[in-house]
């Protein structure tokens, strides 16, 4: 790790005027990306702002349209909440899937969704549910909100505070796991919305989590694995590396999706 | 049999400390004043240092000193060497090029330590190294071992024209072209034996402290053998002379083979201590030791074997590229060789074998010994082969192998070993009763009902262990005896501390070679300490691989323990007025035969050092005796393994379904050690078979540099595994030890491939059996049956 | 250097550091603890597994200052005096570990699975708990063994009966 100065902020104004005050500062939440990139040199802030000490930023609440989950709070903690498994259960069983149980007591949503790792897997939920990334200075629809590998739209002393799950009526999500890295190589995650299917997909594209629209048309007509028989995403423009061609994630995005459809169905 | 004695599953006395936190690990070390030292290391595959800056980063804090190549030269210390004479066929030595610790003019792999950093902090350390600034001119890269013999590849040593280290053979090439002729079948394939990182769990580390005022150096390393460290350490690299430096292995995290060589970074820790004079700290990143560990097997090979119409063998012809990367580590030599080809006759009666071994040199990692160490080759080789000719003639895997099997013994294989004894058949029935082989059938259809697909295979293997003796593995070209030594040391209150040449890295000799002297002398187990891993403790050994501690280690206790019970029967004689031979020893006391008169093994070592009742002029006072042991011949543990395997033909995951192990590892000391070496020995080969794999780009750059890319095999990829022996006793070797370290490292490959091409239906399967590799399979498949 | 306070094995501890070092850093070579051990740099194998505020974390993906005021709980502070705890005398009697190296960690996340899954625990559960630990000797068959009978013996509170199947 390259020197820096840690600072541990104990509300979201501090935070926001260290953020502006240093140029090369980043916040630190669960630091399970942050940390690791940092051992390798490949992140080199000049400050971290500590984000765990603020009060209130952990909650989870469920209301009759939306689940609203703090930033901070842990996969961990989305995992086993009751009100996420009320809510929205394929939420809280895909924060049982991020990393490993101690990653998971660290990790947090907030850190994740800022992070925009393009095989993350909350981004997918992220799109897929129409959430609302609230933060100190506005609410960020998700489909404006990733802006392409490890890129967000958010500001430079820009913090999320919380995000708005809107309750969909069905929903489900499919990994398939990176061997090494553990990573998905494809997760494709299925909401079923009073007004709209979405289908989002995480791990395959070389530039980010990405909806596709193909499947949805044919999930709003009509909710079955059986209709995306026929369809499928092209390979071009997905990732390709020694664990999966582009062909490999393209064909697994429709075995995913195809799965995720028969879980959410159960 | 006492409870504690040979046979019993003793818990491990060593566990304790690993349990509670309290193991001391090389990087646990912490010396006074201790300063860490970093490696700065070469990013390019093949590159021509024209200059090294170091001048900023020499001023920077806490930076001590920055050793390079020139530095190394100005000390006029050795090359690394490896240990192995092999002979072309035309007669010419191996081409072992110069293997400079640091190099000085040229890189030949990604990762190759090219500056050292010594500083007060290892943050410190790693800074500076930054601040160094090497100046490349990049050559061109040869990765592929099969395009690194070509004319026109890069060359990497001007030794080795067209990168060739060796052209070896053995067998008889006229007798198995005449085989060829009267075949009625012949089998071919060809095989990739997949590059693996071995990745002991303990990154590897040393740390060096020099003593002027005795001019001495103490080197803490983790390391499988201390002695032959030291001895290379002090005889070729000429870093201190022998007696002058002392090497110690304590606790060590797994080794697998990655840590018996010599490696420049120990050379380069001693060095900084001295030029220094404060203890120096190396230890490596997890990603580090992916490039400063030495890699394993690494084979391409054209395997043929003739049959006759009843599906009895023949002959074997086999044809082999061994890639030993960029320069010839430690035993690299004899790894394609005589732990390859000596073991092609696998369990079978086979008349002619002839084996071609072409080593090369590649840009790329070192490559050496990894659990088996050519045995997993010779057995993925083999028996590839056997299961591919049962399918090819519609006889039944099992039935085929059975026709084959050698049933008398000793055996002489045209490939130099005789097997000593066994028997194939038994571990094979038991193998195909405990895997129920008679039910796969309803099984496969039940998998198929999931829309699944089943296959079974099996791996029929043979191994040799305890290499030995040492005559005749010198006139193979062994630069070392490969016997054992032991000393036993009875104190006078009757407590006995064994010292022992063998090291124990996770293989429980605490426990199993307490036992065999617990058995022996009848005292408890708690009474007795193994000594091992330290060079001014233990006077020389050769350390622990090739599953060679219990065979050979253990052989050589006995060899010492035969001295103790002669000396203190002598004791005994005094003490109780009798004659020797009329002593008997039993259950830890000493009797005069007829009478009542007795001692206890107590008794008698306390009047060894009173010395009351004999005249040191008729007998010694004292009770401590050492030994040598050289064994007789190899020993050939063997055995059946069965893999089922399950495939999702929707995303190509394979998934183990059942593992059956079936061993003839002679007498057994402690089963529960045994079972589990098994258990990490299947998943190594599990790991080979479906998971791991280094992968090189085009230029040389590692691409499986860290966990994140190189597979590591984690618990939910295993099934139960089951696991049990038959035993023949080994002849060659007074306990009838045959060795067990090895065994599912080299017999799963191949029991799980042959699975996972029984499922797929086609033998054209690479390892590993990746889901990308077998989705690619199975979508060629669709192609081919839409084209037809 | 920030000075950093915080609970270790019971025990109030307080050192400056350097911002940049990481839990298991301050534990091994600051506190010399050295049983919580570092066997990779991707926060994968699990081998640095500490309780922090009664939760597993891996020790080197969080820093030291961030450990401020915490609860931490390492390999060391396991056993009761000279009395092992029911989990390490399932790893003793099961051969739940050869070489030992990533012992520590396992023990520590058996403990967190228990606290989290309970004591009677199936095998492909504690297979999949171990997602984030890894093993290169046992082949993690005496692993899941010896936490399942941990877990057990923890219910019964009888170490040396219940740890031995």
């Amino acid at each position: 790790m390259y020197e820096f100065t840690y600072h541990r902020a104990s509300g979201l104004r501090q935070a926001t005027n260290l953020l502006g005050k240093h140029e090369e500062a980043k916040l630190i939440a669960g630091g399970q990306s942050l940390l690791p990139m940092m051992k390798f040199r490949l992140a080199s802030p000049s400050d971290l702002v500590d984000l765990n000490k603020i009060e209130g930023l952990n909650g989870i609440e469920l209301t009759s349209r939306a689940l609203v989950i703090g930033a901070l709070a842990r996969h961990a903690e989305v995992h086993v909440s009751p009100e996420v498994q009320q809510g929205i259960p394929a939420l809280a069983a895909l924060a049982g899937l991020i990393g490993d149980p101690a990653v998971r007591h660290r990790g947090t949503l907030g850190g994740s969704l800022a992070n925009n790792d393009p095989t993350a897997d909350y981004p997918a939920a992220a799109l897929a549910l129409g959430a609302t990334i609230v933060t100190t200075k506005r609410k960020i629809p998700a489909d404006e909100f990733f802006a392409g590998l490890f890129e967000t739209v958010l500001e430079a002393d820009e913090i999320i505070t919380k995000v708005s799950f809107p309750l969909p009526k069905k929903a489900a999500y499919q990994k398939f796991r990176n061997p090494a890295s553990r990573y998905a190589i494809v997760g494709v995650f299925v909401a079923k919305r009073p007004s709209e299917v979405r289908v989002a997909v995480t791990g395959a594209g070389a530039s980010g989590a990405f909806r596709v629209p193909e499947f949805e048309a044919a999930l709003q007509k009509r909710f079955s694995p059986k209709a995306l028989d026929g369809l499928s995403v092209p390979a071009e423009g997905l990732a390709s590396d020694i664990h999966a061609s582009a062909e490999y994630r393209a064909h697994l995005v429709g075995v995913m999706a195809r799965r995720a459809v028969a879980a959410a169905n159960g | 049999m006492s409870v504690t004695g040979i046979g019993a599953p003793v818990r491990r006395k060593e566990d304790f400390r690993f349990i509670t936190g309290a193991g001391r690990y090389t990087a646990d070390i912490g010396l006074p004043g201790q300063v860490h030292l970093h490696f700065l290391r070469s990013t390019h595959a093949h590159a021509r240092i024209t200059r090294i800056q170091a001048g900023h980063a020499s001023r920077m804090p806490g930076v001590l000193a920055i050793l390079t190549g020139a530095d190394i030269a100005a000390d006029k210390l050795g090359p690394l060497v490896c240990g192995w004479m092999i002979h072309s066929t035309d007669g010419s030595p191996m081409k072992m090029a110069p293997h400079p610790t640091l190099p000085i003019d040229t890189v030949r792999y990604v990762g190759e330590p090219v500056v050292a950093v010594i500083a007060e902090r290892p943050d410190q350390a790693r800074d500076a190294a930054e601040a160094v600034v090497i100046d490349y001119e990049e050559l061109p890269a040869v990765v592929d071992p099969a395009t690194a013999q070509r004319d026109g590849a890069p060359q990497i040593h001007e030794i080795a024209p067209r990168n060739a280290i060796f052209h070896w053979q053995l067998g008889d090439a006229a007798a198995v072209d005449a085989a060829f002729k009267q075949a009625a079948s012949v089998t071919s394939l060809d095989i990739v034996n997949n590059r693996l990182v071995p990745n002991a769990i303990e990154p590897r580390a040393a740390i060096a402290e020099y003593d002027p005022g005795t001019e001495s150096y103490t080197l803490w390393n983790t390391s499988q053998n201390p002695h032959v460290a030291r001895l290379v350490l002090s005889a070729f690299v000429g870093v201190a002379p022998e007696h002058r430096l002392r090497v110690v292995a304590p606790d060590v995290g797994g080794g697998f083979g990655s840590k018996i060589f010599i490696y420049a970074e120990e050379v380069v820790t001693l060095v900084a201590a001295r030029r220094v004079h404060r203890p120096v700290r190396w230890i490596a990143d997890r990603s580090e030791a992916f490039v400063a560990d030495a890699h394993g097997r690494d084979h391409v090979t054209k395997a043929e074997m003739a049959l006759d119409r009843d599906g009895k063998i023949l002959g074997l012809r086999v044809k082999t590229i061994a890639n030993l990367g960029a320069y010839m580590s430690t035993f690299s030599s004899s790894i394609p060789t005589y732990l390859y080809a000596t073991l092609l006759s696998g369990q079978y009666a086979i008349p002619a074998i002839h084996c071609a071994v072409d080593a090369v040199y590649t840009n790329t990692v070192p490559v050496d010994a990894y659990r088996g160490a050519g045995r997993p080759e010779a057995t993925y080789v083999v028996e590839r082969l056997m299961e591919v000719s049962a399918r090819r003639l519609g006889i039944d895997p099992a039935e085929l192998r059975r026709r084959n099997f050698i049933t008398s013994f000793p055996h002489q294989t045209p490939v130099i070993m005789s097997y000593d004894c066994g028997n194939y058949a038994a571990s094979l029935d038991k193998a195909l009763a405990l895997a129920d082989y008679a039910g796969f059938g309803a099984r496969k259809r039940e998998s198929e009902a999931r829309g699944k697909l089943r296959g079974i295979g099996l791996s029929a293997y043979i191994e040799a262990c305890g290499i030995a003796p040492s005559q005749a593995v010198g006139s193979l070209g062994a630069g070392v005896g490969l016997w054992e030594s032991a000393e036993v040391r009875v104190n006078p209150t009757g407590s006995v501390e064994v010292l022992t040449g063998s090291h124990s890295h996770g293989q429980g000799h605490e426990t199993t070679f307490a036992q065999l002297v617990s058995g022996r002398l009848g005292i408890p187990i708690e009474s007795i300490s193994i000594v091992h891993g330290d060079t001014d403790k233990v006077q020389f050994g050769m350390g622990t691989y090739g599953s060679r501690s219990g065979a050979v280690g253990m052989s050589a206790i006995v060899k010492a323990l035969d001295k103790v019970e002669a000396k203190a029967k002598k004791v005994a004689a005094h003490l109780l007025e009798a004659a020797e031979t009329d002593i008997v020893f039993e259950n830890g006391k000493f009797t005069v035969a007829g009478t009542d008169k007795s001692a206890t093994f107590g008794e008698v070592a306390l009047n060894a050092y009173l010395a009351h009742k004999f005249v040191g002029a008729d007998l010694e006072p004292g009770l401590k005796e050492g030994a040598f042991y050289d064994p007789v011949n190899f020993t050939f543990p063997a055995g059946c393994h069965v893999c089922e395997v399950e495939i999702d033909p929707e995303t190509g995951r394979v998934t183990v379904a059942r593992f059956t192990a079936v061993d003839d590892f002679g007498v057994v000391i402690n089963p529960m050690i045994v079972e589990g070496q098994v258990h990490g020995g299947i998943a190594q080969g599990i790991g080979q078979a479906l998971m791991e794999q280094v992968v090189y780009d085009e230029g040389g750059q590692l691409v499986t540099g860290s966990y994140n890319d190189y597979v590591m095999p984690r618990a939910a990829d295993f099934p139960l595994l089951a696991v049990d022996t038959t035993v023949t006793p080994c002849p060659g070797n007074p306990l009838g030890i045959k060795g067990c370290g090895e065994a599912g490292a080299i017999a799963a490959p191949a029991a799980v491939m042959n699975a996972v091409t029984d499922a797929l239906g086609t033998e054209d399967v690479p390892m590993p059996a990746n889901q990308l590799t077998v989705w690619t399979v199975l979508q060629r498949a669709a192609r081919q049956q839409a084209a037809e | 250097m920030p000075a950093v306070s915080m609970t270790v094995n019971g025990k109030a501890v307080r050192a400056e550091v350097d911002s940049r070092t990481l839990l298991v850093q301050f534990l091994r070579e600051t506190l010399r603890l050295t049983g919580t051990h570092v066997g990779c740099d991707t926060s994968q194998c699990g081998a640095c597994v500490v309780h922090v505020d009664g939760v597993a974390v891996k020790s080197c993906a969080m820093l030291a200052v961030q450990a401020e005021g915490a609860e931490v709980l390492t390999i060391e502070g396991v056993a009761t005096g000279e009395a092992l705890h029911p989990m390490q005398e399932a790893f003793r009697q099961n051969h739940g570990l050869q070489c030992g190296y990533c012992t520590p960690g396992m023990i520590m996340t058996a403990l967190d699975i228990v606290r989290r899954k309970g004591h009677e625990l199936d095998d492909q559960t504690i297979r999949e708990e171990l997602e984030g630990n890894l093993c290169r000797c046992t082949g993690y068959h005496n692993i899941v063994k010896s936490i399942a009978a941990g877990a057990r013996a923890m219910a019964s509170g009888d170490p040396a009966l219940k740890a031995a199947e």
